[in-house]
């Protein structure tokens, strides 16, 4: 479902963190374009 | 070798509405929207209003909470809570700035001449007075326009507008130590202090009698050529007259205070300290993080205050929470940094350990942010998503029906009542709870869980996390 998009993936450290979401998104034809994992507390 | 418990604990806030334009987020987004500044300094909250604030008094101690009331909080009317309350006390701003200059050791800090007489006459009224330099406090008044507008200089203000001293930069040239930089530390230390020499009268502590003293606090001081390398527990040792005793800083983001409070138990447990304090101080740059959410949805400023608390481990004096040294849990590098790995990895494995079930845990204590802080920037109810995520976990092992998750949510953990300071809200504002609970029956374990978000100093992908089970005196080991 993401072939041929670029992806730029923002990850929160009580949810989801970014290389979690990047594997999917990669797994998905995807292109992670960038990936980070912020706190937002 | 001897069962360290925690014999005492502290919380202190303080209502900072007019440093609040230096926290980080402020500082950089008010520089340069002019209007932006003028609803910011239009939306602080009054002392008596950060006082009513249930919140706040919670984080004191003066209730529990599970005990508060029904949201919303904010917009509270004074409502006869006292600043002295529970374990501690909230500070108002123009005695801060006087304990900032007492415990300012290098003359950095300036007041107003007519500012530095009036908080030192009111510091002299203040329980602790004995114990603070108000000489200092008077020696620091002086022009305080000038010294605002020297190079490199930071203006301190109450409230709003009024300007009532400044800082001047701790070296010319030195990025560590400018007077941002410096602010944020000294705010820290002076914090933690007070909460230190609350800890210490308030349970009639001698402060000889503390060998040795931990800092948990988010500030790294140092200067140029080791950024983080200083010592804040030390400066907040010798602030608090702790003549014994030396001491060390433990950094790990906001999950620090668990990592030291399991060195500082350790300590006492091998017999190398009878008397190991754990402090830490309220961050500045975190004042007003989300300020833009509150305005946004009407509400005032309401990351306005610092959080600080302090403890005291000892030996086993036969009354007090024993730390359960068998019981801490680490967050390993293979576990990974999905959060339901985090908490499998601190919450569950330890307890697995120890043959416990997660329903043996009558307190689960995490990352305890005010949702009323939280939820107005996007970043929703924190302690919330925690605790289903641990209620899941137990459903997972059998130990809970799916359907008694909310009552989990409910009884074990507790609503959001710390500020956004990181390593206080992380489980280390619990502790004053934890402990009376445990002493008056009303929980038989505790259990801290602090996590912290290492991948933010872009060294690692990695987070990382502790957790510790606080015991009754009277369970069983």
């Amino acid at each position: 479902m993401f072939e041929s998009k670029q992806v730029i993936v923002l990850g929160e450290r009580d949810g989801i963190a970014g290389p979690a979401i990047a594997a999917c998104v990669k797994s998905a034809g995807g292109n992670v374009a960038f990936t980070s994992t912020e706190c937002f507390v | 070798m001897p069962d360290p418990v925690i014999s005492a604990a502290s919380a202190a806030l303080v209502h900072v509405p007019g440093l609040a334009r230096h926290g980080s987020k402020p500082s950089r987004e008010l520089a340069r929207n002019p209007e932006l500044e003028a609803q910011f300094l239009g939306s602080l909250r009054t002392f008596e209003q950060a006082v009513a604030y249930a919140p706040h008094q919670a984080f004191l101690g003066a209730c529990h909470p599970r005990e508060l009331p029904e949201r919303p909080w904010a917009g509270a009317a004074p409502n006869g809570e006292g600043r002295f309350a529970g374990v501690g006390e909230l500070m108002p701003e123009d005695e801060f700035l006087g304990l900032l200059a007492a415990v300012d050791d290098f003359g950095l800090v300036r007041l107003g001449a007519e500012e530095a007489v009036a908080i030192a006459e009111r510091l002299g009224r203040h329980p602790l007075a004995e114990h603070l330099d108000l000489e200092k406090v008077t020696a620091a008044g002086g022009d305080a326009e000038a010294v605002a507008a020297e190079p490199g200089a930071l203006g301190l203000h109450l409230g709003a507008d009024r300007l009532a001293g400044a800082v001047r930069r701790a070296h010319e040239s030195d990025a560590a130590l400018t007077a941002d930089v410096f602010l944020e530390n000294l705010a820290g230390k002076a914090s933690a202090t007070l909460a230190l020499l609350r800890l210490l009268v308030d349970n009639g502590i001698d402060p000889a009698s503390i060998e040795y003293v931990i800092g948990a606090g988010e500030e790294a001081i140092g200067d140029r050529y080791q950024r983080g390398g200083g010592n804040l527990a030390k400066s907040v040792a010798a602030a608090a007259g702790c003549s014994e005793a030396s001491g060390a800083d433990v950094k790990n983001f906001c999950a620090a205070p668990i990592p030291a409070l399991v060195i500082a138990s350790s300590l006492v447990a091998a017999g190398v300290f009878r008397r190991v304090a754990v402090v830490a101080g309220g961050s500045l740059p975190k004042v007003g993080m989300k300020f833009q959410g509150h305005l946004k949805h009407g509400l005032p400023v309401l990351e306005d205050v610092l959080g600080a608390s302090a403890l005291l481990v000892e030996a086993d004096d036969g009354r007090s929470p024993r730390v359960r040294l068998d019981s801490v849990g680490r967050h390993p590098v293979a576990a990974g940094s999905s959060n339901p790995k985090i908490m499998e990895a601190l919450a569950v494995a330890p307890l697995d350990r120890l043959g416990l079930g997660m329903l043996d845990i009558d307190d689960y204590a995490t990352e305890l942010h005010n949702p009323e802080i939280t939820e107005p920037q996007g970043s929703g109810n924190v302690p919330e998503r925690n605790y289903k995520t641990l209620a899941a976990l137990a459903v997972r092992k059998g130990q809970l029906a799916r359907e008694d998750i909310g009552d989990f949510v409910e009884q074990r953990g507790m609503p959001g009542f710390a500020p956004t300071q990181g390593h206080i809200a992380s489980a280390l504002c619990y502790v004053p709870h934890a402990r009376a609970r445990l002493i008056d029956g009303g929980a038989r374990r505790v259990q801290l869980i602090a996590k912290g978000s290492l991948f933010l100093g872009r060294m690692s992908e990695q987070s990382d996390g502790m957790s510790v089970l606080l015991e009754s005196n009277e369970a069983e080991g």
